[in-house]
């Protein structure tokens, strides 16, 4: 048999010698932030973090780093693609295929689709602006031409999964037209071999059984709202009555006696009177066999708007707020139970994960158009659920189109779509393009335009980059302070537990 | 276990392979006679332990024994006299060595590489074997040496299985350097077999400590790239570790790094040392009691899993990992290297376990002891 001419011998190296013989390293993109006094975190261009010492980034950038006093430091930032031997490194193309996929929540483009059913609702609620108690449904019903031309819009998208979620109002008010748009979708997006998912966003207190009979047979979820204890609740959301917690809780029984545990979610918004109750409002959602919870923070349009120095003080209100009822949360996963938070789990699956998050409230670009679109009970056709709350107050800034007059081009396309893009990715917005945080936040012009009155937005005073700012770098410094809440974080991002 | 047996030649002037029987009224073209007398048939060629005076058919005489051949093994007989086994039917575990020569060198390596060209003559004995196997055939291995240095013949050879044993599974192991070309992926992927798995080992997610224990530089780069180039074909992967002083230190990192950056994997095993081939000589390099790395191993098993990652634990005893780890440990040892200590006939949990490598029984921890029912409710 020939001998081949061999390797030069196969005499075994030490590792020095498999080491790049380089004199210096190059930077690949990346970004940081001081994540304490002792601490600062680095966050490359796909989204990976490492935490280090206060000062390491400038040690970096003045190529103050060296391979042998900083093995493991050099192996951490080659490894995580925070610097190269080579110009262009060889792994650049895993690089790219990793970007690729975190923003691969485009590829689809718009898949949910808000129908506003009804305005019409029997709840008074504070914090709603929109609703309407009257009986006139010719004025604030969704005409049957108008859910028509929603359903062909809707099917028009390139997406294969789509989320049809009918809001009012009360959506439960006009059961009969939600049935008849369910009915006229299902044989449409069979043809076209589109997956629908239905969601339904109701108060539940005109829930009934031939309701839920219908839900269950056609694999409709529910969708419905618990801001807290009773004393919160009832006073956050009012009816005649003031029974709006016993009719919700009653609604959940009977939902999921129906439908099961798994069809029926509940979110709570955050008031001035919540902000004073966070582990109420934790332990409400736990008794009421609920496993996780989604701390929202107060809607920007209950802000006094322009108004910098309340504005700040409220988020950091909230900010304070949300940390209680996380910190309470976590005591119960401590104690063995699973029990998450929704929105730090959002955040958490962008900075663990390699996977898209198509989060519409925290996206760049941003959500809106790229992955929601609403057709208002009148016709019109928004950016988002927050733009048709703009446009109740008489700011119709982000309305595309109407239903009547224009055609999909035009709504996803046109004029107002092609200006709004512009603002819709934080990678160019001032202020954003240089954060460290950037790839796990998003851009949000519809809050800039109502709070600061530019699309734009300015970061110095803008609410949004404070909340976001400040719960990132603090679920950050809590998974590197504490190994167990870096484990329980690890638990609520799993692919396993899909909830 | 015996794979090879010497005996005096008469007649053999080319290779011979075959298919082993000892029942007389069994004849065909792929048949060697397994007996003292020779049976009068359609034979390719007769074994025996017995002195031969004449025969009319290739012969191995004077064979010391014969018993490790069951009817339906496949051999090969050569001009020198030896019979070798390449083909065990009652055996889960058979593997192709595709070559013995490599362009790594790992330190922990189990079978050295060789510096010769055994490829044409390795490619032209298993491109006869293949047909002979048993289309029930559950699972093949192709390992090496690299086998995809083979080249072109590592293609025909994945063509030839795929084409005689659609329903067996086929096991690569390959380092999956040779996949940095993409090239080479894209010819793979058109053999379209959806049966075939990879095997490739990343031992960190830092290319200095990977190419240190490969002791190959570029190694780790090229792996990388040949993991995600496969990916992009839908080529199905495993990723293989194995657990050792240089491996350690960053394990909890390279759990990380290969949800991030390949997360398409199906399948990730870490696995104990073996203590054979280059192991005994690196062994002060190698060596850490597999009790005092529990802990990295616990943290890198649970957190992939925990993501819905399919991890397993190969080569490793139940008693020397904690109870939470039991569920991942996999008895992977193929049956003809894998042996108990004497002290494991007492455990309740023997025959769950692993166990050992036959060649590990002389190195191994020393935390091993058999598990007794009762202690193991308790700590349930």
């Amino acid at each position: 048999m020939e001998t081949l001419s061999p390797r030069t011998n196969r005499k075994f190296k030490d590792i020095g010698y498999y080491a790049e013989q380089q004199s210096n390293y190059f930077l690949l993109p990346f970004r940081f932030h001081r994540l304490n006094d002792d601490k600062e975190v680095l966050v490359n261009e796909v989204g990976d973090h490492l935490v280090v010492p206060l000062g390491t980034a400038g040690r970096i950038i003045q190529r103050q780093l060296s391979i042998e006093e900083d093995a493991d430091l050099y192996g951490d930032l080659v490894a995580g693609f925070f610097i190269a031997e080579q110009e262009v490194p060889a792994l650049i193309d895993v690089l790219a295929t990793r970007y690729r996929t975190k923003k691969s929540f485009l590829d689809q483009f718009t898949s949910l689709h808000l129908f506003v059913i009804t305005l019409r609702c029997e709840h008074t609620c504070h914090y709603c602006q929109v609703s309407r108690v009257t009986t006139n449904k010719d004025e604030f019903d969704m005409r049957y031409e108008h859910i028509n031309k929603g359903i062909e819009l809707m099917l028009q998208s390139p997406s294969d999964y789509l989320t049809m979620e009918f809001q009012g109002g009360e959506a439960l008010l006009a059961f009969d037209k939600i049935v008849y748009a369910i009915e006229r979708t299902k044989p449409l997006a069979a043809k076209l071999e589109k997956q629908v998912t239905y969601v339904i966003c109701t108060n539940l207190a005109v829930l009934d059984e031939d309701i839920l009979a219908y839900c269950k047979t056609n694999n409709v979820l529910l969708s419905t709202s618990l801001d807290g204890p009773g004393f919160i609740h009832n006073q956050n959301r009012r009816r005649p009555g003031n029974n709006s917690y016993e009719l919700t809780i009653k609604g959940i029984e009977l939902a999921r006696k129906w439908l099961g545990t798994g069809n029926l979610s509940a979110l709570m918004t955050t008031t001035n009177l919540s902000l004073d109750h966070p582990t109420e409002i934790v332990d409400e959602y736990f008794q009421q066999g609920f496993r996780s919870i989604f701390l929202r923070p107060v809607s920007p349009y209950g802000f006094a708007l322009k108004n910098e120095k309340k504005n700040k003080y409220e988020i950091e209100r909230f900010i304070n707020f949300y940390k209680k009822a996380l910190h309470h949360i976590l005591d119960y996963n401590k104690r063995g139970e699973f029990f998450r938070e929704e929105y730090a789990t959002i955040i958490l699956k962008k900075i663990l994960t390699p996977f898209p998050v198509g989060y519409v409230d925290l996206n760049s670009p941003a959500g809106a158009i790229t992955n929601v679109i609403l057709f208002n009970y009148d016709g019109a056709v928004y950016a988002s659920d927050e733009s048709r709350m703009l446009a109740e107050s008489g700011d119709f800034t982000f309305r595309l189109g109407h239903l009547d007059t224009d055609t999909y081009g035009d709504i996803f396309y046109g004029e107002k779509a092609q200006a709004l893009s512009e603002v819709m990715v934080n990678e160019t917005l001032p202020g954003c393009s240089e954060c460290a945080f950037q790839s796990y936040c998003g851009a949000d012009p519809v809050h800039n335009h109502a709070t600061q009155g530019s699309v734009w937005g300015y970061r110095p005073t803008s609410t949004f980059c404070q909340k976001n700012m400040e719960l990132i770098r603090y679920l950050i410094e809590l998974m590197d302070g504490d190994p167990q809440t870096r484990q329980i974080f690890e638990g609520w991002i799993s692919q396993r537990r899909a909830s | 276990m015996i794979f090879r047996a010497k005996g005096i030649p008469t007649g053999v002037n080319d290779l011979i392979v075959g298919v082993i029987t000892r029942n007389p009224d069994h004849h065909g073209e792929s048949l060697i006679w397994v007996g003292d007398e020779f049976n009068y048939g359609s034979y390719i060629a007769h074994l025996s332990c017995q002195s031969i005076e004449a025969s009319i058919v290739p012969t191995i005489a004077n064979i010391q024994a014969l018993d490790h051949l069951s009817d339906g093994d496949i051999v090969s007989i050569g001009q020198d006299g030896i019979v070798r086994t390449v083909y065990r039917v009652n055996s889960f575990y058979n593997t192709i060595l595709a070559t013995e020569r490599c362009n790594s060198n790992c330190l922990m390596c189990s079978q050295p590489p060789k510096d010769r060209n055994d490829i044409p003559y390795l490619f032209e004995l298993y491109r006869r074997v293949i047909p002979l196997i048993p289309k029930d055939c559950l699972e093949l291995t192709i390992s090496g040496g690299e086998p995809t240095l083979m080249g072109e013949y590592f293609f025909e050879l994945l063509e030839l299985i795929t084409r005689e044993l659609p329903k067996t599974d086929i096991h690569i192991l390959t380092n999956g350097r040779t996949f940095a070309w993409n090239h080479f992926a894209e010819r793979l992927a058109q053999i379209g077999n959806p049966r075939m798995m990879l095997g490739i080992p990343v031992y960190a997610d830092y290319y200095q400590v990977h190419d240190y224990i490969v002791q190959a530089r570029g190694a780790f780069d090229q792996t990388i790239l040949g993991l995600h180039n496969l990916a992009r074909y839908g080529i199905r992967l495993e990723i293989r570790v194995v657990l050792h002083q240089q491996s350690i230190p960053r394990l909890s990192r390279l759990a990380r790094y290969i949800f991030k950056n390949l997360p398409f994997a199906e399948h990730v095993t870490f696995m104990g040392l073996e203590y054979t081939g280059y192991t005994p000589h690196n062994i002060e390099k190698l060596w850490i009691d597999p009790y005092d790395y529990n802990k990295e191993l616990t943290e890198a098993v649970e957190f992939l899993a925990g993501q819905g990652m399919h991890v397993s634990i190969y080569n490793a005893q139940l008693c020397v990992m904690p109870e939470r780890l039991w569920g991942y440990a996999r008895k992977s040892i193929s049956d003809w290297k894998n042996d108990y200590l004497p002290a494991c006939q007492a455990c309740s949990k023997l025959h769950d376990c692993g166990g050992l490598f036959t060649w590990n029984l002389k190195k191994c921890s020393a935390h091993i002891q058999p598990v007794f029912e009762d202690v193991n409710l308790l700590t349930s």
